[in-house]
C-alpha cells in the first residue's frame, strides 16, 4: 500500500483569536511519505496548526495545499486524512471491528471488502483477536493501536497524530515509538506528529519542527537540531545545553561534549577551570555541575563507566571542548 | 459496645419514620382497599376486564401520555442540545430560564394557556379579527388541549437528562467521526444519538412516569372529554364513594410506575456497563 499523494504545503499560515496570534505565518513544506513531527512547550501553536490541517480550526490567513490544491475550505470529512486524538477517542459503544471499520462504512463500502481490510489492519498493529471487544476492555496501549488502525483503515494520504502517547506510561511509550516508527515505513503515509516530548520527537521523525509561540524556531533533521541548533531555545528544548558568551557571541554546547580532568590534567584552545559543585550518577552517564568564575554552572555529562570513579564535589577541574563542539547561536544575548 | 447496626443509620431514622408512618402506611393502605371494599377479593380488578368505560379510561391515559412522551422528549433533545451547544454566559442563561419554569405553579400555566387558545382566547380572536378564520379553532376542550399544555409542562423534565448526557459526550470522538470522513448525519445517527441514549431513555420514563399522574392539566384543558385516570380517581373518591374502584386503579397506577422503574434501574445499570460516553 503506497500513496501516490500527501505532501501538504502550508503557505503564511496564520491563525489569530482577537489579538492574540496562536499560528504566526507558518510556512511548511511536508514531504510525501515524510514523518514530521511538530514539537514544542504547550502553547506554542503546535496543536493549533495540527487542527488547522485536520479541519477543525479555522484559518485566519494563508493557504493548505494537498499536492498542490488548496483544501483551505475542504471540511473535516473531505479532506481524507487519518487522525489519531490524545486520548484516542474511540467510538465507546462500538466493538474494536466497528471502530475500525467505520471510516469504510461511512463511505458505503461493500462488507467483504470491509472485513478484509479491518483483518488487514488489525494484523498491522497486532491485535488480531481482539475484534469483538470494547474499547474499555483494553488497556491503554492496545486502544491507541485501535485508534491507530481506525486512522490508517482507509489509506488516507496524510495521518494527523496529537500526542497519541501521551497517557501510556514511560516504557510501553518507547514500545509503541518503535512500532509507530515500523508502521509509518510500512504504509508509506505522510505522518505528521505533534508532541512535546523531545525524546520522542528525536526518536521517530524524519524532520522536526520546533515550535515557540506560534512560530517556527527550527526545522531540520533530529541530527541537524541536535548538533547545529540556531537559537538558544532550539538548543535548550532539544536536549540540554551550556550557554557561553565569547566575542559578543553566544555558544551552544551540549553537556557530553565537554571533556572533564582534574586541574592540570587537560590542555586544549577551550579550556576553563572551576570546582566540582556536584556530581550524580545516572548508570550510563556521570552528570557533574562545574561552578566556573565568570560563567553560569555548567554542567558536563562524563561516560561514567570510561571514567571510573566519580571525582567528588570542591574538586578543581579543567573543563575542555574541541572548536566544533560549541555552536554559535543567533541570539545577541540570552 | 457496638451497635449491632452501623451508627449511621440513626441520622437517617427520622426520615425512615416519615416515609414509613407517611408514605408507606397510606399506599398499604390504598392496596388493602383495593382487595377489601366493598368485600375482600379481586372483584375489583375483575371491573378491568368486564368494564368498557374503564378500559377506555386506561388506553385514553396511555395514548396521552406515550404522545406526550415522544413530543417532550424530542422537544427536550432539541432544547438540550441548542444547551450544550451555547458559549459558557448565554448556557447559564438558558439554563436559568429552564429552572424558573420549574417554579411557576401548573395550575397558573395550565389557565395560561386557556387564556391563549382558548374559544375566546388570544389566538383565536386576533385570528378572527383578521379573518383569517370564521370560528374558532378548537385547541382547548379536547386531547390538543390536554396534550398542548402537558407537553409544554413536560418539556424541561425531559431536558435535564438529556442534558446531562451530552454534556459527557468527548467532542473529540464526534471530530473524530468527522475526521474519518463521516458526515454530519452519519455522525448524528452512528455516533452522538447513540452515546445519549441512555440520556433519552431516563428521560422518557421519567416523563411518561409522571404523565401517568396529571390531574389538573387534563382536567381543566380537556373539558371532561378527556378522562384519564388520576381525574377518575379523584370523581370515584369524591363524588361516587367507589373507594374500592379508586384504590383499585391506584394501584394499577403503582404496579405500572414500579414496573417502569425496574426497568429503568436495569437500563442505567447497563448504561454504567457501558462506561456511558467515556472511555
Amino acid at each position: 500500500m503506497t500513496n501516490t499523494s500527501g505532501s501538504l504545503h502550508l503557505k503564511s499560515l496564520s491563525k489569530r483569536y482577537g489579538a492574540f496570534t496562536a499560528v504566526d505565518n507558518i510556512d511548511l513544506h511536508i514531504q510525501r511519505g515524510e514523518f514530521l513531527t511538530l514539537l514544542g512547550p504547550s502553547g506554542s501553536g503546535k496543536t493549533t496548526l495540527l487542527m488547522m490541517m485536520a479541519g477543525f480550526q479555522d484559518i485566519t490567513s494563508g493557504d493548505i495545499l494537498l499536492d498542490g490544491a488548496s483544501i483551505a475550505h475542504t471540511p473535516a470529512e473531505k479532506r481524507n486524512f487519518g487522525m489519531v486524538f490524545q486520548g484516542y477517542a474511540l467510538f465507546p459503544h462500538m466493538t474494536v471491528q466497528d471502530n475500525i471499520a467505520y471510516p469504510l462504512s461511512v463511505r458505503h463500502r461493500p462488507k467483504a471488502e470491509i472485513d478484509a481490510r479491518v483483518a488487514e489492519m488489525l494484523d498491522l498493529v497486532r491485535l488480531t483477536g481482539f475484534a469483538k471487544r470494547l474499547p474499555k476492555e483494553l488497556s491503554g496501549g492496545q486502544q491507541q493501536r485501535v485508534a491507530l488502525a481506525r486512522a490508517l483503515c482507509f489509506a488516507p494520504p496524510v495521518l494527523l497524530l496529537d500526542e497519541p502517547l501521551g497517557a501510556l506510561d514511560k516504557k510501553l511509550r518507547i514500545e509503541v515509538q518503535a512500532q509507530l516508527k515500523d508502521i509509518h515505513q510500512r504504509v508509506g503515509t505522510t505522518f505528521v506528529y505533534v508532541t512535546h516530548d523531545q525524546e520522542e520527537a528525536l526518536s521517530m521523525s524524519d524532520r522536526i519542527v520546533i515550535m515557540q509561540n506560534g512560530r517556527i524556531e527550527q526545522v531540520g533533521t533530529p541530527s541537524d537540531l541536535y548538533q547545529n541548533p540556531k537559537t538558544a531555545f532550539a538548543a535548550s528544548f532539544l536536549g540540554k545545553s551550556n550557554f557561553l558568551h565569547r566575542d559578543g557571541a553566544v555558544f551552544a554546547l551540549r553537556p557530553e561534549k565537554i571533556d572533564l580532568a582534574p586541574e592540570g590534567k587537560a590542555s586544549g584552545s577551550n579550556k576553563v577551570t572551576g570546582t566540582v559543585q556536584s556530581v550524580t550518577y545516572f548508570g550510563a552517564v556521570l552528570k557533574y555541575q562545574v561552578d566556573v568564575p565568570g560563567l553560569d554552572l555548567i554542567e558536563v555529562d562524563v561516560d561514567a563507566w570510561r571514567s571510573g570513579q566519580a571525582l567528588p564535589a570542591g574538586t578543581r577541574v579543567d573543563l575542555t571542548w574541541a572548536d566544533s563542539a560549541a555552536v554559535r547561536l543567533s541570539d545577541q544575548s540570552l | 459496645m457496638r451497635l449491632p447496626v452501623n451508627s449511621g443509620w440513626l441520622l437517617v431514622l427520622p426520615f425512615l419514620l416519615l416515609v414509613g408512618g407517611l408514605f408507606l402506611g397510606p399506599i398499604l393502605n390504598v392496596l388493602w382497599i383495593s382487595v377489601t371494599d366493598p368485600a375482600l377479593g379481586l372483584e375489583n380488578y375483575a371491573q378491568l376486564g368486564s368494564s368498557d368505560t374503564l378500559r377506555r379510561i386506561l388506553w385514553t391515559t396511555l395514548r396521552v401520555c406515550l404522545i406526550c412522551t415522544a413530543f417532550s422528549v424530542v422537544l427536550g433533545y432539541w432544547i438540550a442540545y441548542a444547551m450544550v451547544h451555547a458559549k459558557g454566559p448565554a448556557q447559564s442563561r438558558m439554563l436559568g430560564l429552564l429552572l424558573v419554569s420549574f417554579w411557576i405553579s401548573v395550575l397558573v400555566r395550565t389557565f395560561s394557556w386557556l387564556m391563549l387558545l382558548g374559544r375566546n382566547g388570544v389566538v383565536n380572536s386576533g385570528l378572527e379579527s383578521l379573518g383569517i378564520i370564521s370560528a374558532p379553532i378548537p385547541f382547548m376542550r379536547n386531547e390538543l388541549g390536554v396534550l398542548i399544555g402537558m407537553v409544554h409542562y413536560m418539556v424541561p423534565y425531559a431536558v435535564l437528562p438529556i442534558f446531562a448526557a451530552m454534556q459527557s459526550i468527548d467532542g473529540r470522538v464526534v471530530q473524530a467521526s468527522r475526521s474519518l470522513g463521516g458526515s454530519g448525519a452519519q455522525t448524528f445517527w452512528r455516533i452522538y444519538l447513540p452515546l445519549t441514549k441512555p440520556g433519552l431513555v431516563a428521560a422518557s420514563l421519567l416523563v411518561f412516569i409522571i404523565n401517568l399522574g396529571f390531574y389538573v392539566i387534563p382536567a381543566v384543558l380537556g373539558g371532561g372529554k378527556v378522562l384519564m385516570v388520576a381525574e377518575y380517581i379523584s370523581v370515584q373518591v369524591l363524588v361516587t364513594l367507589q373507594w374500592g374502584t379508586a384504590a383499585m386503579l391506584a394501584a394499577i397506577l403503582l404496579f405500572g410506575v414500579l414496573a417502569l422503574m425496574f426497568l429503568m434501574s436495569r437500563f442505567m445499570k447497563l448504561s454504567t456497563v457501558f462506561g456511558g460516553a467515556r472511555t
